[in-house]
């Protein structure tokens, strides 16, 4: 299955549901055993956060924002979604690692983030807001888009040509990218990065931890492959 | 939730980091009764650095598992004094700590001493560059301490610290190949110099290749088994990479948690008390003696610590905060140059150059320890002419390799987009051959960078919190982009692929959105006149003479170098002069 139609379009996620369920079924069973052959393919996960909207939304976006290819997995494959919506139920998700007390008032960018909203808060409000301005800019919805107009629709909430409220596009794209990247490099415990094909990828050796006998092994490359904390049994 | 009045004790310590744990060693080996006050849970390599589960960077570095609990407290922050400021909501530019053991507990490990020079910063320059050198609106001023004054207690913090390094002069002997500019010590490093990283080797061998004169970081990471003066064991460094920011797993990394708390634990007369978060200094109704300090526990409760003495380590601002909200000392004013709580604010100024190479040249960015690797002094202090440059400080050079890990780390080639396949290929490409090298230059002392209380916001106690108002000056940005520049000639030595210069350009302003360095400094400033410092000589308060307030706080202004070498020694030079002249005789140690 090429990529491209690897990642639920809204129609085939409608489709496959009836209730919550389609998430799970859409990636379940039947896919799992062909999952090398199926680059874009998730482990089963039913999302405790998003909606199913949302989820499809998320899947087509973080898939963008590193895709499958001849140079290694993207997010999708690496259950990089799963981890996001898992980290909505963290205390991160909820706001709780920031200070979040008023007034809020605009600042200069440098001051850094001045918005009311937890990370909740900004896919929660952010999505739909998007997936609005991209209908109008577009045509269609944005997991109606081809692989092409999907990544002109990010480019364009990144540059924050597209204006969203009350959550900035710049704000929803930012954290979009931040969780990605965390959930593709993260280690394995997290719920990304699954079979660490991350790390292999780019020859981080994970929780490994140990290189006395490497330090001054000058220019060669590293032979070992990464470890994860699951693989250490704690 | 109730009120609580303790028993009186000798001396109470609030803040549990490097400096209390320092203090509380001190104070106790003098016999005192000490209760040291920590607002943080209690935290040690076991459970906190234990294998595996710390070699986590989402948990450890991400999502902030031992930095500072913002959602309770922060700071605001503002460029000049006429704008609005906006709170620092998300952890970025700094790391503070919390818990026992503060961000000793997370650190890195570069360990340094002050130059002899930086310590009479005023008068050095005035008598090198004449009178009109520095600029007016820098308020530059001496330390009133001297670099032989401190010298023993560099050494006997080094000695605490399991310090790794090359010696260069000892009692006037050259016995090495250490750092040329470095003054004279003496004794030797406690432990020889790390092994170092191809990274690091690569900018030794180019360094010289350009004229300059490198030398390996000292560190205190651990080179080799070590058994400090307290009888704490360290194990030595496995370049585990995940150690700025993380408890170390392998007590390799000095701490207070595993240098200097495993003694006190011993001591039947000191108390440790986690999670109990100091609201103020208490002063009696002259203001000029502190009762004791009151405190809110985990449970809520208003707690009242009657002490003799008492010693404020809540890390840089945060002792100014205190000073501030305890109402002790005036607080500064910029507009008229008056008051000194609060004056003197300074910050790192850091830029970097990353060197890419070639798909078979492994630099091998995981590999790496907090404290390691090789540097050159050339540009840093005043090690250099700047007569004809028309600025005052400098900036150490160095390859700092202390093991990038991916979702933080990640040099990339300048036009790489941020996303995409070509981010993608541009990571896979580049992450194992890469190496970045650090300008960690001066940030001077202005007259309207400063600490105050903000008007509006509060902390989740009801307090006000601090506001830093805070900005580049051009002397500054003149400084690193002359030392970057220097930099550069070192990277293009190393016949890379391609490089990557990010240097501050005129009319930057401060952005505190991307990490630069915990090493802030200033606020209660040490100085030998109580109209132009807040503590004397001996970090005494001069207002409060029971008070003495030790840490970076006390700088004038910022150094090239990290800070903790330079505060531990300082707090070594404190606690000596309490236990030798001050408990004989309590009262001001200098006269005003
Ligand atoms: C990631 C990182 C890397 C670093 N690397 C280096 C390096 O390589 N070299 C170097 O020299 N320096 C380095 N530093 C800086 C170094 O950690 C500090 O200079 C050092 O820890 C300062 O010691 P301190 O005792 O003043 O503060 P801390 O060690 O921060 O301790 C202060 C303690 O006071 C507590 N406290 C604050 N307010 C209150 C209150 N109201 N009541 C009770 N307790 C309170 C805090 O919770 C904290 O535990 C680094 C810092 C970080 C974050
Ligand atoms: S690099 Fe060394 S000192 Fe740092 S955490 Fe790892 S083992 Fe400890």
């Amino acid at each position: 299955m090429p990529l491209s139609t690897s990642v639920p379009s809204r129609r085939s996620f409608l489709l496959g549901t009836a209730a919550f369920v389609p998430a799970v079924a859409l990636t379940g069973g039947l896919q799992r055993p062909a999952l090398a052959a199926n680059p874009g393919t998730m482990l089963p996960y039913t999302p405790t956060f998003f909606t199913p909207d949302e989820w499809a939304f998320v899947v087509a976006f973080v898939d963008r924002l590193i895709p499958s290819d001849a140079e290694g997995p993207g997010a999708v494959e690496l259950d990089v979604p799963a981890f996001i919506d898992r980290q909505m139920g963290q205390p991160y998700g909820y706001g709780k690692l920031w200070y979040m007390h008023g007034p809020f008032r605009p600042a200069p960018a440098t001051l850094g983030y001045q918005l009311e909203f937890t990370p909740r808060d900004i896919y929660r409000k952010g999505i739909p807001a998007a997936d609005q301005a991209i209908r109008e800019a577009f045509g269609k919805r944005f997991v109606d888009l081809d692989p092409a107009g999907r990544d002109q629709a990010i480019t364009r909430l990144q540059e924050g040509e597209l204006k969203l409220s009350p959550v900035p596009a710049q704000t929803l794209f930012g954290e979009f990218l931040k969780n990605t990247q965390e959930g593709y490099f993260s280690d394995p415990i997290h719920g990304g990065n699954r079979d660490m094909a991350a790390w292999k990828m780019i020859g981080f050796p994970g929780a490994r931890a140990d290189f006395t006998d490497w330090v001054d092994r000058y220019g060669a490359k590293y032979p070992f492959g990464p470890v994860s904390i699951k693989d250490l049994g704690a | 939730m109730a009120d609580i009045k303790m028993k009186s004790v000798d001396a109470v310590i609030i803040g549990f980091g490097w400096t209390g744990a320092i203090m509380a060693k001190e104070l106790t080996e003098a016999g005192l009764k000490v209760v040291a006050l920590e607002r943080g849970p209690n935290r040690d390599t076991y459970p906190e650095g234990a294998y595996p589960k710390s070699i986590d960077e989402l948990t450890q570095n991400s999502r902030h598992a031992l930095f500072q609990d913002m959602s309770k407290s922060t700071l605001t922050i503002r460029h000049k004094p006429d704008d609005q400021a906006a709170p620092y909501r998300q952890l970025a530019a700094f790391l503070p700590g919390t818990g026992v053991g503060g961000a000793g507990l997370h650190w890195s490990g570069c360990h340094w001493r002050i130059t002899p020079e930086e310590l009479r910063i005023r008068s050095h320059y005035e008598e090198r560059y004449g009178k009109n050198f520095i600029p007016e609106d820098m308020t530059l001023q001496d330390w009133g301490v001297t670099y032989e004054e401190l010298e023993p207690h560099f050494d006997f913090a080094e000695k605490v610290f399991g310090t790794a390094g090359q010696a260069y002069k000892v009692n006037g002997k050259v016995v090495g190949a250490g750092n040329p500019f470095d003054a004279d010590r003496s004794s030797e490093f406690p432990l020889p110099p790390m092994r170092n990283t191809y990274s690091a080797e690569l900018f030794r061998k180019a360094a010289a290749e350009v004229g300059y004169h490198p030398f390996s970081i000292p560190s205190a990471n651990a080179s080799a088994p070590y058994t400090n003066p307290y009888g704490c064991q360290m194990a030595p460094c496995t370049f585990c990479g995940f150690c700025s920011g993380y408890a170390c797993y392998n007590y390799s990394k000095a701490s207070p948690n595993v240098n200097i708390l495993p003694a006190l634990r011993l001591v039947p007369h000191f108390e440790l008390r986690a999670e109990c978060n100091v609201v103020e200094i208490q002063t009696d109704s002259t203001g000029k003696k502190a009762t004791g300090v009151l405190y809110v526990d985990s449970q809520g409760n208003r707690v009242t610590q009657p002490a003799d003495l008492v010693i404020l380590g809540t890390f840089a601002y945060n002792n100014a905060h205190m000073m501030l909200v305890s109402k002790i000392g005036t607080p500064y004013d910029p507009k008229t140059g008056q008051g000194t709580i609060g004056k003197n604010f300074c910050y790192q100024n850091e830029n970097s150059v990353s060197v890419f190479f070639d798909n078979d040249k492994y630099t091998n960015p995981f590999i790496g320890a907090g404290g390691n690797g090789v540097a050159c002094d050339d540009f840093n202090a005043d090690h250099f002419d700047h007569g004809p440059l028309g600025f005052v400080g400098g900036s150490p050079l160095w390859v700092n390799q202390s093991g990038s890990k991916p979702i933080s780390g990640v040099g990339l080639p300048s036009g790489t987009p941020a996303w995409g396949s070509a981010w993608k290929k541009a990571v896979k490409d580049t992450y194992t051959h890469v190496l970045s090298m650090n300008a960690h230059g001066t940030n001077m002392p202005f007259r309207d960078c400063y600490l105050d209380l903000d008007p509006e916001y509060t902390d989740y106690l009801g307090r006000p919190l601090l506001r830093l108002t805070f900005d580049w000056h051009e002397n500054d940005i003149k400084m690193i982009r002359y030392a970057v520049g220097k930099m550069q000639k070192i990277a293009e030595a190393m016949n890379p692929k391609a490089i990557k210069v990010s240097v501050k350009n005129f009319g930057e302003q401060f952005d505190s959105r991307h990490y630069q360095t915990t090493h802030m400094g200033g606020g209660v400033i040490m100085g030998d006149n109580p109209a132009t410092s807040a503590v004397n000589r001996y970090l005494q308060s001069w207002d409060v003479s029971n008070l003495f307030v030790v840490g970076s706080s006390a700088f004038p202004q910022g150094l090239g170098y990290n800070p903790t070498g330079t505060v531990a020694a300082l707090t070594y030079w404190s606690a000596k002069a309490i236990r030798e002249q001050y408990l004989k005789n309590p009262g001001p140690l200098v006269r005003a």
